[in-house]
This record gives C-alpha cells, sequence and structure tokens, in this order.
C-alpha cells in the first residue's frame, strides 16, 4: 500500500504547479465571505449611481399658467405645465407647495413678454431659466462627449483601476501567511518558486478578470435602467479598451504585490514593504483626476504604464486619441509586465525563505540561489 | 539511497557546514543527532533543494538530486505550518497534488493516513481548529501523502504527546519497513536510541560520527558487564584484572581491565559462591556515544 513503486500522476511540471497553486488562491478567495460582499457593493453601488438620481431627483418642474399667452410661452420649455382659470388659483397652488411657481399674464405693462412668475418666498431659477429667450447657438465643431461626461468616465475608470489595484494587496496577503505559517518551506522543498509567484497572479488575476466580466455585465443593465442609454452606447467601445488595460495593469501590480509580500515575514510588519505599491496604485487614480485638462499631461500619463491603464482608455473615450496609440500603450504595458514579472520572479526566490524583520530590495535581489 | 558528499555552506564568513558526508539507505530509520546549531536543518535544507550547497553534492541513486526527484521526497519541516484556514484534508490532499499525485490519488492516500493518523474525524475541520498535537499529525500526513521515496524530518517528536509519538513512529515504521530511506532529526537522544537503526551525529557542522547505530555502540562503549548475585557483591572488587565501575548491594557492574576473559573468570567466581540473578553485557547509550563523539 505504500512504497517507492506506486506513485500515481508522474511528475509534473512548472505549468501543473501554477495551476494548482492558483487554484488554491481563487478557491480560499470565492470561499471568503469578504470577496462576495465586496462584489456584492460594488454591483449595488453601479446600479445606485445609475438609477437613484433619476428616481430621486423627483422628474419635471411643475408650473401653473393662467391664460393663453403663459401657456404659449411655457410650451417647449421643458417643463410639465397645469392650466388653472385665474391667478388666485395659481397662488393657492403654489402656496400648497403643488406648483414651484405660476406664469400668470402681465398686467402692469413692464413685462416685455407680457407675463409674471409668482413663486412661494425665491426666485425659481429653472423657471426662470426656461422662460428667458436666449439667441439660438450654433457649434462649429461639436465635442462627441460632453464634459460632465468625460468627467464621469475618468472617474469610473480611475475608481475600477484604484479597486482592483488595492485589492492585489490580498496577494502580498497570501505570500506573507505563507511565510509566516512556514508552509513556504514545504512548497518550496516541492515545486519551483516561479511557479508559486506565477500561480499567486494567474490565480488572482483570474478572480480579478471574473469580478471585470461581471461589472461589464452589470454595468449596461444598470445605465439602461436609469435611462442613460445615450452614455452607454458611448462608453463601450473605451469600455472595450479599458478591459485589456485593466488586466496587463493588474498583472503588474500583483508581481510587484508579491514582492512587497515577500520582503516582509509578518503580517504586522506588511504595512511597511507595501507603501510604494499603494503609490503606484493612487498615482496613476491621482495623476488622471488631477492632470484630466491638461491635455500633455494626459498624453504622458496615456503612455506610461501604470497609468497609461486609466488615461489612454480615457483619451479614447473622448476621442482624443489616435487609432494606433492604445496599441502602442499596450505594448508598452505588456512589456513592462514581462519585465517586471521576471525581476520579481529573482527578487521573490531571493526573499521567500528569508525570516526576521523586513529585507532590503536590493539583498533580496543578491540572495536569490 | 540518500547519499550526501562534501556538502559545505557559509552564512556569511560563518561556515556552518563543513564537508558534510553521510549516507541514508534505503529500508532504514536514520537519526541525524546534533546540539543546536550544529547544522541539522541546514543540512536538510540542502538536502531539499530549499538552500543552496556552497560545495559538494547531494544524489539520489548515484544521481545528482533533480527537482523531479525532490518534488517525491517527503518533508516535515522543523517550524511546523500548513494553510491555518483551509480544511484538513483539502489542504493535505492538495499538497498531495502538487507533489504530482492525480485528484484521485491525492484524496485516496489522504483517507488513509488520516484514518491511519487517528485523525479522520476532524478532516473537514479548518487546521487552525485542531489542538497543536493533531496539527502535528496533519503535518505527518502533508510529508507522507504522496507516498515519498525519501523521508525527511526534523525534529518529528517534538511536540508530541507520548500516544502520539506512537501512532507516527507506527506509521514511520511502516514506510520504512516498504524500502524508504528515513532521515530524521532529533535532540531527544532517547527516542533516537529506540527508533533509529543507523546514526548520524554532527557537530559544530562536521560529522563527528555516523553508522549503524548497533557498531556505534560496540564500537563506541567500553566493554561493561553487570552482575547480579543473592547476596552481597563487594568481593568482585578483590578479583584480579578487573576494575570495579559501581557497587551497590548485590548489583556490581566492572570492566575487564586489558584481558578479554576476565569477565568469564568473575561469572565462575559468581557461581562458585551462590546464585547469580543475572549477567549482561552493559551497551552504552547514545547519551554516551555522543559525549564521546563530540
Amino acid at each position: 500500500m505504500t512504497g517507492v513503486t506506486e506513485q500515481g500522476g508522474g511528475s509534473r511540471g512548472f505549468a501543473a504547479a501554477t495551476r494548482l497553486v492558483a487554484e488554491r488562491e481563487m478557491k480560499s478567495f470565492l470561499r471568503a465571505k469578504g470577496f462576495w460582499i465586496g462584489l456584492a457593493v460594488i454591483v449595488v453601488g453601479l446600479f445606485a449611481i445609475s438609477i437613484l438620481p433619476t428616481a430621486l431627483g423627483g422628474g419635471e418642474t411643475e408650473v401653473a399658467a393662467v391664460g393663453p399667452e403663459a401657456a404659449a410661452v411655457l410650451t417647449d420649455s421643458g417643463l410639465r405645465v397645469r392650466e388653472v382659470d385665474d391667478v388666485a388659483a395659481a397662488e393657492a397652488l403654489i402656496r400648497s407647495e403643488e406648483v414651484e411657481a405660476a406664469v400668470v399674464p402681465d398686467t402692469t405693462g413692464k413685462s416685455a413678454t407680457g407675463v409674471r412668475v409668482l413663486a412661494l418666498s425665491d426666485a425659481p431659477t429653472d423657471v426662470l431659466a426656461a422662460l428667458r429667450t436666449a439667441p439660438p447657438v450654433d457649434l462649429l465643431d461639436p465635442a462627441e462627449v460632453g464634459q460632465g461626461q468625460r468627467q464621469l468616465a475618468i472617474m469610473v475608470f480611475s475608481l475600477v483601476f484604484l479597486m482592483f489595484g488595492m485589492s492585489g494587496a490580498a496577494i502580498a496577503q497570501s505570500t506573507v501567511t505563507e511565510k509566516q505559517t512556514r508552509i513556504v518551506e514545504i512548497l518550496v522543498a516541492t515545486v519551483p518558486v516561479r511557479a508559486l509567484l506565477a500561480g499567486k497572479i494567474v490565480g488572482h488575476s483570474l478572480l480579478t478578470i471574473g469580478q471585470v466580466v461581471v461589472i461589464a455585465v452589470a454595468a449596461p443593465i444598470a445605465l439602461r435602467l436609469g435611462g442613460h442609454s445615450e452614455l452607454l452606447s458611448l462608453i463601450a467601445p473605451a469600455l472595450g479598451w479599458f478591459v485589456p488595460f485593466l488586466v496587463l495593469g493588474f498583472v503588474l501590480l500583483a508581481a510587484m504585490w508579491a514582492v512587497a509580500g515577500s520582503l516582509v515575514s509578518r503580517q504586522e510588519d506588511l504595512g511597511s514593504s507595501m507603501g510604494l505599491v499603494m503609490i503606484l496604485v493612487m498615482g496613476p487614480y491621482f495623476g488622471v483626476m488631477f492632470f484630466s485638462d491638461n491635455v500633455t499631461v494626459l498624453t504622458v500619463l496615456s503612455f506610461l504604464p501604470f497609468s497609461s491603464a486609466i488615461a489612454m482608455p480615457v483619451r479614447l473615450f473622448a476621442g482624443d486619441a489616435a487609432v494606433w496609440e492604445p496599441l502602442l500603450a499596450l505594448g508598452l504595458l505588456a512589456g513592462t509586465v514581462v519585465l517586471t514579472v521576471l525581476l520579481a520572479g529573482r527578487v521573490y526566490s531571493g526573499s521567500l525563505l528569508h525570516t526576521g524583520g523586513k529585507l532590503k530590495l536590493a539583498k533580496a535581489w543578491a540572495r536569490e540561489g | 539511497m540518500l547519499t550526501v558528499t562534501s556538502v559545505s555552506r557559509s552564512f556569511g564568513d560563518h561556515r556552518v557546514l563543513d564537508e558534510v558526508s553521510f549516507e541514508v539507505r534505503p529500508g532504514r530509520m536514520t537519526g541525524f543527532l546534533g546540539a543546536n546549531g550544529s547544522g541539522k536543518t541546514t543540512t536538510m535544507r540542502i538536502v531539499l533543494g530549499v538552500l543552496a550547497a556552497h560545495g559538494g553534492t547531494v544524489a539520489w541513486q548515484g544521481s545528482p538530486v533533480t527537482g523531479a526527484v525532490r518534488q517525491r521526497f517527503g518533508y516535515m519541516p522543523e517550524e511546523r505550518g500548513l494553510y491555518p484556514k483551509m480544511g484538513v484534508a483539502e489542504q493535505i490532499s492538495w499538497l498531495g497534488r502538487l507533489h504530482g499525485l492525480d485528484r484521485d490519488t491525492a484524496r485516496r492516500n489522504t483517507e488513509r493516513l488520516l484514518d491511519q493518523l487517528e485523525l479522520a474525524h476532524r478532516a473537514e475541520d479548518k487546521l487552525e481548529e485542531l489542538s497543536l498535537g493533531n496539527q502535528q499529525r496533519a503535518q505527518v500526513a502533508a510529508a507522507l501523502v504522496h507516498d515519498p521515496v525519501m523521508l525527511i524530518l526534523d525534529e518529528p517528536f517534538s511536540g508530541l504527546d507520548p500516544i502520539a509519538v506512537e501512532t507516527v513512529l507506527g506509521v514511520l515504521r511502516e514506510r520504512a519497513a516498504a524500502g524508504v530511506p528515513v532521515l530524521f532529526s532529533s535532540h531527544q537522544l532517547s527516542v533516537v536510541e529506540r527508533l533509529c537503526d543507523d546514526v548520524v551525529i554532527i557537530s559544530g557542522g562536521r560529522i563527528a560520527v555516523s553508522g549503524a547505530r548497533d557498531e556505534l555502540r560496540a564500537r563506541y562503549g567500553p566493554a561493561r558487564f553487570e552482575l547480579v548475585v543473592a547476596s552481597d557483591a563487594g568481593w568482585v572488587r578483590d578479583v584480579p584484572g578487573v576494575r570495579v565501575v559501581d557497587v551497590d548491594g548485590p548489583r556490581a557492574v566492572f570492566e575487564p581491565d586489558g584481558d578479554a576473559g576476565a569477565d568469564q573468570v568473575v561469572l565462575e567466581a559468581a557461581l562458585r559462591r551462590g546464585t547469580v540473578r543475572s549477567f549482561t553485557p552493559v551497551v552504552p547509550t547514545l547519551d554516551e556515544i555522543f559525549k564521546e563523539a563530540i
């Protein structure tokens, strides 16, 4: 029943070890309540942002109109008009706050439009705006995307990047747990260290892609329910670019999170080694938020790895980038990913079995082999 | 067979292993003895490829140990550790797969081992919910799940209660009987004394002694005899050619002084005087060999 000859399976290579490590990482995450709560919060938040403003806004402003002149003025104003018989009836509606204001015939002859506006305590700005007769405007080069929509896209892309970038901290946690419990010694004696690193990156990247897919499915539904179909058709092409950028950006950060975890021996020390990676996650977030109006900076950010994951999709969304630009940025990002993973592999090998205080990066590099 | 040849290792300027050579033979339990800091763990880590040697070789069946071979070794590190939040059976079977087993074999082996180690009733619990002794048993299962071709255990009995020691020992003996070389370190000499077939004693990074336990006893222990008679044994002091080590009432321990036949002279004299309850050669304990060797 035991012995040398009965060995099931046979020798497995690097790929099999990577797959097993990835499988374990994913399983332990999918089993954690926190993971599902986090995802639920995101999806619920998404629906809340798209639907609540429409639902809570109370719809259109309602005004009362007395006489045919008032009704004529209010046509095409975007306000809901309630025609009443006389000024007294209009006043009653205002006092009972059933309407925000009333438009009544001008009896003094001072009004150019021939009507006056009655309101309770404040001048009703939206009614006045609707009544103001502005000259028509002709745009020579109309922007495809409004400023507000662009800001919204920047915020959504940045937040999603920040969220997933930070979720990579779980890789650092998992690495430290293995070091702290010393199971790492069994793992290292069994499979190549680089397979451990690769398995962690693959496992967490797959988890991230899964969440991105959930969000990518939920977002259009939420936008449609919230009545933002036109925004959806605008955002869809940029979203197509955002996904590969986000995934590659995550892999890049994942390798760095793993190294951050390998440099310390205890959970308590994790904070000291995570600082740099945090900066690399927060930096692009704040960079794009602050410089969203500066074309030059945003262009530079859209090619730099890390920030390109947000900045390039934003430029694509606004229609500011040529076709070759996202391809080049993606290529740069992919190159950086390969290089970083290779470097991380060496540092990881050098630091994984180190115990005691925090290990310096350079020392971990030198310790390998 | 595992052959360690002239392995050296330094940490900075400190040479912790100096030309360490020994072998672990198939089907035998080899005890690896040494004081704290003598190099036991470092040696084991080098054998497992966790640490690189700065010289020398580690060979399995005559060829240098490769990653594929090591994957089939079983290892129980001195500092224990498994995933605290993972189920016992789940992680042991996962480790089996990591060692190259297919899913079904891993599951079957896990069940069998947990049964043998009397841990089957905790199979579904998380590791952190187990008592320390039971975590230790799980650790043993983790080292054995893939039917290793070679077993390396660093202090396998520390932290185990006497019943658990017997259980674990039974499992290890079974592996050794099946032809697996077993190397285990310990600082509890009495445990090693009882368990091992071969002994390797390391001191200050050098191998002080190695060989079969019984041979070492014969080689190191001075020939001593214990005689127990019915009455007082004080007369042994007067027998020529004998050096008395200890006399306590009817019991006397003595060493033949040079002449090998002196023990028989004492026995004949005792028989002439009356009843002899016992007459036995005294085998030196490992403790004595250990003290003498280092």
